[in-house]
Order: C-alpha cells, then structure tokens, then sequence
C-alpha cells in the first residue's frame, strides 16, 4: 500500500516536471532550446527579447500554472469532502462568480479604462482586490447559510442559486457598461495563467501558500468527516470550525486565482475525481498532495494546450478545461455504481 | 465483579430547543447505565430512542434535570473528552467506501492520535485486536464499499472498539440486516460488554433478539416514560404488555414475542401431547378465527368441535357430527373453513 503510494505520487511529480520543462521550452514564439538552456543557467542569449519572454513570461506562466491548478484542485477536493458530495467545487458553490461579480464591478466600473493587455499596475491590484472581496462575501453568505441549513445537498443547491444571482447580476452590469468594458471582462472571463507577473509573483505565491496550508491542517478532520458530521463530532472533530477553516481555506485559493487567471471552470471539479480513480482511495493523507500534483500536471497539460496554434495566437484556458474535464465527470457518473467512494 | 453505573440521569427532559420554543419529548427520566452490562432499549417509533441516544451523547442539550457521566454532569465534558468517553454506532450513511476496512477502523483511533492522525504501534496493535474481536480480521484490507451491511456494521463497531471508550451507543444497529446478522451483532455486543467490561446501550426494535441477549432492558413509551430492569425481571412483571398499549397485539410470555390479538368467533377443543405441535397448532386456528380451548375449560352445555392431534401428518377433526381424518394442515385449514 505504502510502496504503491510513493509510487503514483514520484510519477505525478516527474510528470508534472516534464509539463513544466515543456511549458518552458515551447510557446508561441520560436525560441531554441539551446538558448534556452543558456538562458535558464543565466547565461546571456543570441537575443535579449528571448531572455525577456523565458523569464518574464514563460517562467511566471509556469509557476502559475502550477499553484493554480494545485490551488483549484485541492478546493475542489475539500468542498467535495466538506459537503459529502463529488459535484461540489467552487465554482458550483457559488464562490467563483463571487469573485466574477467583484472583478466585473471594477473591470466594468472603470469604464473598461483596463484592457488586460496594458496593464496599470493600480488597475490591476483593483481587478484583485474585487474578486477577492466578491469571493469572500459569496463565502461568508454560504458559512451564514450552513448554520441555518444542515442539509449539505441543500446548501450545494442554495449555493448554485447563488451563483445564478451573481451571474445575473454580471450580465446586468455588461448591459450597462461600454464595448471596451465588456471586452475586457470577457478577456478576463477566458481565464489565462499569463495574468501574474514576475514582480506579483511572491505575493501571488505566499496568498496560495497560505491557503494550503490551512488545507494541510484539515487532513485529519476531512478524513473523519468520510464517515458524516454525526460520526466526525464523536471522533472529537469541533464541526463548525472546521467548516469555518475549509471555507477560509477555499474562500483564499479561489479568490486569488480567480483574480489573477479569471474564473477557470472544471479543474477544481474533476481533478478529485481523477486522483481518486488513481490511487483508489478517499483517505486525504495521500490523496491531498496527489491532487494537488494532479492538479497542476492537470493545469500546466491544458496551458501547453493553448499554445499549440503557435503564432496564430493563444486558446483561451475556458475553452479547454472542460473538453478535458467535462468527460471525467460523466464517466465518473456513468460508472458510479462501480466506483467505490460512491458507496 | 461489581458494575459500576457509568450514567445516572435524574429528572431528566429531553427534547429539541429551537428559538425559544421547547418541544419536550420525554420528562422526568430517572435510570442508569451498568457497565460491563448490554442493555437495550425498546419503544415503539416517537417514543424518543433517538431523541435519548442524542441527548446522552451529548448531540443536543439536555433541557432540564440531571445527567451525569461517569464522574461529571455530561455538560461539564469537552468534544475531546467525550470522545474519548462514549464510541457511537449509527445508521447514517458514510462515504467511505473507498477506505479499506482497516483504515475505516483507524478513524476510531483519531481521538488518541496526532496532527496527520499517524497510527503507533499500539494503534495498530488494537486495530486488529477489535478487527479480530468483530470477526472481519479477513476482511481488514478489502473497501468498505465491498463489504454486506452486516460487515459494515461490525465494521462501525470494530471503530467503536478502538475509540477505547467505556460506553458504547448504538442506534438501531441492527436494523436492514437479514436474521444471522442480527443475531451475531447482538451477541457479538454481549460479548464485548462482558468480556471487554463496555456499557453498550443499543435502540432496537428487534425485541426477539434483545430479549436473549439484554442483560437490562430499558422500555420507553410516550405514555410512561422509562422503565428499567434486569431483562426477566421486565418480562414477568408484565410491562412488556405496556409497550405497545394501543396496538391490537399481545406479548406471548412462553415465546418472547408479540402476536396479533387473538380475535376468535369459535372455539375448539384441542388434545395434544406435543407441546410444538399444540403451538402451531394453536398459530393455524387463531389464524382462521378459531380459538383454542382445553377438555377442562370448554362450557359444557355447548357441543364444541373437537380436534386430535398426533403427529402433523395425522389430525383427527370431529365437527358437526362428521369425522375428517387429514394428512396436513392444508387440508385441515381447507376443512375448517
């Protein structure tokens, strides 16, 4: 059992490694991997517009990709768990249109005076801070409703309303506002793991870390509440803390993604899934760093996707997630009666 | 060896607050829980089984009176120490299908572990010690998904063990099982009383199987409340009759069990030697309308039927001055009616 563990979990790790190597060393522009190489031993390069993409865009893009996938992916895991049902991730919650309706407020608030292309740096920090808000009052609404509604597949519904009011609201604003706004949020909207600069980077990185942590700590309880909150409560689990901890904890990993990528859809959905049907078990001491190497293999594969028609330009990451994501589920759907976490 | 109580209620009201408004569903509950004892408890639906098994767990409050555990008023406990005081066994569904039966039993020892919830030695060592006591210890690394609901049970049972708690609630445990598996979890719980010194107290509306396992039986109905006592001492004293007071049934103190009230318009003399065959025979007329009289207890003025039997193949029915000879009790029933 152990043995078979450390066995998926170093082939999750080299796989991702190998995405990250190809994601670094293939884009849309023609760059040689000799000059890459050089340039990733910081020597210098034949070109120092090469040095420019590698370093400030590939890399970041990279990196991102990395704790954006494995950020998704472990909320995804946490909410199924939380609320004992494998069609709950964030975006289903509610939480990611939260931080839609707060990025659209500001993106289409200003007038779409933010084009995502040119960038001010106040513009941005702006778009962030409304997703982040957004995320966290559609969180504090579904923490105030799981104290009135016991009921997990209710609050998941009430959830889904949630998402439909928000969104409603987001087609209320683009209505109002002007061409270039709508523009911007749409690009937004595709989602992209090119959002994060190599100066944002650190503060990018320490929000996710922090946010996995929290889930790192909610190992123990997750695992006991497998068995429902009645049986979690009697093996000493403070129910209503833990909530409180794995909503803060998806609250964080989605806002700060949603910020910086756009709201990316299916990742956090079937990611679970997939590292579940792997390693054939529900017991979160394993299965959270799979995921969250599953996760990011998952995100890099779907960046290196978008980058396949070369110079004719970049897919957006919404137009590919699902095609790889959306299959998972039904198959996990069609074969629920065969697979074991559904009994 | 002396049995301490391990719970003492007194005056106790149960029920559920909901802003402001009470709704009680028992008062004035006085009983205690023996250790090293099963006791279980019966009652007919909305008397409060489960209503009672929350309230000692301490899921929802106590509403008025007293309830003390162990050594202290339950409320005076913390979610750590209760976990370490009191194992439960519910009916609820679990989504651990994908655990192997082991790893389910090693979430009963997560109250003794650390921040991973990593197993020691000793952990494991009980583990398989309650593996082995359940009788799954063949079944220990197969998924919780692919075991029988009697498996599972003894599963959930086997994480009660490992808890190491001193008392053991069970709600219904052995409710959608088919006859062997109730028969085995109920003994099985007697065992671990006895031989593991629990209090195991169980709500179970399999009153056959209680009423041969049950050191103490706890009966709660709407109408009066608690009443406890040694299981014999329950049955003889006739409140088995009070449990399910408005039902058209009656408790058969020679079998243990409850049948329908007897509704006969006629009556028959019954010889028999056999005391099986006097009690089946006895289940068939009833059954048709006939009630069973003895030679000694039949009017004698009226000229009644009279019925021989010898063996099941070999009945004698004298009836309206005509003699049938029958082979079965098909044709005796074919007869009679």
């Amino acid at each position: 059992m152990k043995t078979k563990n450390t066995i998926y979990i170093t082939i999750l790790i080299i796989t991702t490694f190998i995405l990250a190597i190809i994601s670094i060393y293939y884009g849309s522009v023609d760059i040689p991997a000799s000059a890459i190489t050089r340039i990733l031993l910081g020597e210098d390069s034949e070109k120092s517009s090469w040095t420019y993409i590698i370093l400030q865009s590939r890399i970041p893009q990279t990196i991102t990709a990395i704790l954006t996938g494995a950020s998704l992916s472990i909320s995804g895991l946490m909410l199924q768990t939380a609320f004992n049902n494998p069609l709950a991730d964030a975006s289903i919650l509610g939480i990611s249109s939260g931080s839609s309706l707060g990025a659209a407020l500001v993106i289409l608030g200003m007038g779409g005076s933010i084009a995502t292309s040119a960038i001010t740096i106040g513009g941005f920090l702006s778009v962030i801070a409304g997703a982040m808000a957004g995320a966290f009052l559609v969180m504090a609404f579904i923490l105030f409703l799981s104290t009135v509604i016991k009921n997990n597949v209710m609050l998941l519904i009430a959830g889904i309303m949630t998402g439909y009011v928000t969104s409603s609201v987001i087609s209320l604003l683009n209505f109002f506002s002007t061409a270039e706004g709508v523009h911007s949020y749409v690009t937004w909207g595709m989602g992209s793991f090119g959002g994060v600069s190599l100066s944002q980077m650190p503060a990018f990185s320490i929000m996710i870390f922090i946010g996995l942590m929290i889930s790192v700590m909610l190992i123990k309880p997750m695992n006991a509440l497998l068995l429902g909150t009645r049986y979690a409560e009697n093996l000493g689990v403070n129910i209503q803390r833990t909530r409180n901890m794995l909503l803060l904890s998806t609250g964080i990993l989605t806002a700060v993604t949603t910020a910086f990528c756009g709201p990316i859809s299916f990742i956090g959905l079937a990611v679970p899934h997939i590292s579940r049907l792997l390693l054939g078990t529900s017991n979160h001491n394993i299965l959270l760093p799979a995921t969250a190497l599953c996760g990011s293999a998952m995100a890099l594969l779907c960046s290196i996707i978008c980058i396949l028609p070369g110079e004719n330009g970049i897919i957006p990451i919404n137009a590919v997630t699902p095609v790889l994501g959306a299959p998972v589920i039904i198959y996990v759907i069609i074969n629920q009666k065969k697979i074991q976490y559904f009994n | 060896m002396e049995n301490k109580d391990v719970i003492t209620a007194s005056k106790l009201s149960i029920g559920y607050k909901t802003k402001g408004n009470k709704k009680t569903v028992q008062s004035n509950l006085d009983f205690s829980l023996k250790g090293g004892n099963l006791t279980c408890l019966l009652g007919p639906n909305g008397a409060g089984k489960s209503t009672l098994l929350r309230t000692i767990s301490a899921s929802q409050p106590i509403l008025d009176g007293k309830l003390i555990l162990i050594n202290k008023p339950i409320s005076d406990y913390s979610e750590k120490e209760l976990s370490h005081t009191i194992g439960l066994v519910l009916t609820e569904k679990i989504f651990a299908g994908a655990l192997t039966v082991r790893q389910l039993v090693a979430l009963g020892r997560q109250p003794h572990t650390g921040f991973f919830g990593r197993l020691s030695a000793y952990d494991k060592e009980i583990i398989d010690h309650a593996l082995h006591l359940t009788g799954i210890s063949h079944k220990a690394d197969i998924y919780t998904a692919n075991l029988s609901d009697g498996e599972r049970q003894k599963a959930m049972i086997a994480k009660a063990i490992v808890q190491e708690c001193p008392i053991i609630l069970l709600d219904e445990p052995t409710a959608f099982l088919d006859a062997v598996s109730r028969i085995e979890i109920l003994t099985l719980l007697h065992r671990l009383a006895h031989d593991e010194n629990k209090a195991i107290l169980l709500s179970t509306h399999d009153i056959e199987q209680a009423l041969v396992t049950a050191d103490y039986l706890w009966l709660l109905t709407p109408e009066n409340g608690l009443h406890s006592g040694v299981t014999e001492d329950i049955i003889l004293s006739g409140l088995m009759d009070r449990l399910f007071p408005e039902a058209e049934i009656k408790f058969d103190l020679m079998h243990g069990g409850y049948s329908p009230t007897v509704k006969a318009e006629r009556a028959i003399i019954l010889y028999t030697d056999n005391p099986i065959l006097k009690h089946w025979t006895q289940n068939a007329l009833n059954r048709h309308g006939f009630l069973c009289l003895e030679k000694q207890a039949a009017p004698e003025d009226k000229k009644l039927p009279e019925l021989k039997v010898l063996s099941p193949s070999e009945i004698h029915l004298h009836i309206d001055e005509k003699n049938y000879s029958c082979g079965s009790f098909g044709e005796l029933i074919s007869i009679l009616s």
